[in-house]
C-alpha cells in the first residue's frame, strides 16, 4: 500500500478524522462517473499564475527555485493538459494564511500558491521560492520539514491526487509523522525531489525535479 | 509504475485551492439551480472547519472546468468548509442518480470519495451496502433544495468508496 493508513495517530489530527469503516469498492460500470475527470482549458489560467516571484509588485525573499516534472498515469503515460495547483510556506516558514500563527515574517511579495497545465508531454515546471521549515503543535518541539504542496487531476476522478513534495537532505523528514505516516520508505522516498544541475539555471535559480505517478481504479466486476 | 503517495490536504489551503465563484457550478437565478449543502462532522461530532468539498457532476461544462461568469456552467466545484463545517454548492441536477464529492481536510492523508444520491431509488452500489448504512449517501430536501452532511467517523460515518 503506497498511500499512509488514514489513521495514523502520531499525526494527531487523523484520530478523530479517520474514516473507522472499510471504503466500499466501485461496481464495474461505464456510466460511473468517477472513472471520468473535469477537462481544463488553457485559457483558465495565467501564463505567469505558475511563476510565484512575480504575482507582486516586488520580488520575495528567499532562494529562487524551480520546480519541474511530469504527470504520469499508472501505466507511465504522461498526462497532458491536467492542472496542477502548488500551494507553500514563504521562506522563513510563514503562509499567507490568515489561520498561520507562527511568529515568522510574512512577505509582501510571496503569496505562495500557483497553477498550471500540463504540456502535451505532462510536463509543468513552476518558478517559486525555497519554503522555509515551520513549527506546528502536533507534539512538543515538532517542525515541518520544507514542503510544497500539489494538487493533481488525472484522467478519472478517482485519480485525483494531494501530496506534499520535500527536499532532499531535510533533517526534520524522520522526525515528521505526516511523511513518516507513508509505511514503506521506499514510496517515502518518491515524495522527496531530486536536486538537478541540469535544472539550475546559472546566476538565476536552483533546479528541482518532482514526478507524480498517478494511481489506477479499483473495480469490482460482477 | 508506483503511485505518489498521497498527503493531507493541511489546514493553509485557503490561499491557494478556493477560486471565484468555486461553489456556484451554474449562475444564479439558472432555471434548473439546485443547492447542495450541508455540514462535515468528526468522529466526536464536531464540525470540521478546515475541509474542502469538491463537486464532479460527470461532464466538465460549457467553459473548462474552472471558468465562470457570463452564464458559463461547468460540472466541477470547490467549497471550503465555514467555521461552522458548513458548505454549500449552487449546481444542477447530475445527468445519472448521484453527484460525486470528494473530501480533504488536515487530519485526512488522504482524501475521502463518496456519492450523493438525490433520491433514495434501485442502484448497483446502495443496494449492496449495509442497509443500515445506506442512507448516509442520500440527501435529504426536494425540489431545489438538498442536504447532505459528511460523517467522517463514527455513528452514522458516511460511506466511502475505494479508489
Amino acid at each position: 500500500m503506497t498511500h499512509p493508513p488514514y489513521l495514523s495517530p502520531a499525526y494527531r489530527s487523523t484520530v478523530l478524522r479517520a474514516p473507522s469503516r472499510a471504503p466500499v469498492p466501485f461496481k464495474a460500470d461505464p456510466d460511473t462517473i468517477e472513472l471520468t475527470s473535469p477537462v481544463f482549458g488553457h485559457h483558465e489560467v495565467g501564463s505567469l499564475d505558475c511563476d510565484l516571484t512575480r504575482q507582486h509588485a516586488g520580488e520575495p525573499i528567499g532562494e529562487r527555485i524551480s520546480v519541474s516534472g511530469r504527470i504520469l498515469d499508472a501505466a507511465g503515460r504522461p498526462v497532458p493538459n491536467t492542472l496542477v495547483e502548488i500551494w507553500q510556506a514563504n521562506s522563513a516558514g510563514r503562509y499567507a494564511h490568515q489561520g498561520d500563527r507562527h511568529p515568522a515574517p510574512l512577505d509582501p511579495n510571496f503569496t505562495g500558491a500557483g497553477r498550471c497545465l500540463t504540456d502535451d508531454q505532462g510536463r509543468y515546471r513552476f518558478v517559486t521560492i525555497k519554503p522555509g521549515a515551520y513549527p506546528w503543535r502536533n507534539h512538543a518541539n515538532a517542525w515541518r520539514p520544507a514542503h510544497v504542496h500539489f494538487s493533481v487531476f488525472g484522467t478519472a476522478f478517482t485519480e485525483r491526487l494531494v501530496t506534499q513534495m520535500y527536499f532532499p537532505g531535510d533533517p526534520l523528514m524522520p522526525f515528521d509523522p505526516i511523511l513518516q505516516s507513508i509505511p514503506d520508505a521506499a514510496d517515502r522516498e518518491r515524495l522527496v525531489s531530486a536536486f538537478s544541475m541540469d535544472l539550475t539555471e546559472p546566476e538565476w535559480s536552483l533546479g528541482y525535479s518532482f514526478d507524480i505517478v498517478l494511481g489506477s481504479t479499483p473495480l469490482e466486476t460482477p | 509504475m508506483m503511485p505518489t503517495p498521497s498527503q493531507t490536504v493541511g489546514p493553509f489551503f485557503g490561499h491557494a485551492l478556493p477560486y471565484l465563484h468555486d461553489w456556484e457550478l451554474v449562475p444564479e437565478g439558472h432555471p434548473e439551480a439546485i443547492t447542495l449543502a450541508g455540514r462535515v462532522f468528526d468522529g466526536a461530532g464536531e464540525p470540521v472547519p478546515d475541509a474542502l468539498l469538491e463537486l464532479w457532476l460527470g461532464h466538465t461544462g460549457d467553459g473548462g472546468a474552472l471558468r465562470r461568469g457570463d452564464g458559463l456552467t461547468s460540472g466541477f466545484g470547490r467549497c471550503a468548509t465555514s467555521p461552522t463545517g458548513s458548505y454549500r454548492f449552487r449546481t444542477v441536477r447530475p445527468a445519472g442518480p448521484y453527484l460525486s464529492v470528494q473530501v480533504f481536510a488536515r487530519g485526512l492523508l488522504r482524501s475521502l470519495l463518496t456519492r450523493v444520491y438525490l433520491e433514495d431509488r434501485p442502484d448497483p452500489l446502495l443496494d449492496d451496502l449495509d442497509p443500515a448504512r445506506r442512507s448516509t449517501l442520500i440527501a435529504t430536501g426536494s425540489g431545489d433544495a438538498y442536504r447532505f452532511d459528511v460523517r467522517l467517523q463514527g455513528e452514522g460515518e458516511t460511506v466511502f468508496l475505494d479508489f
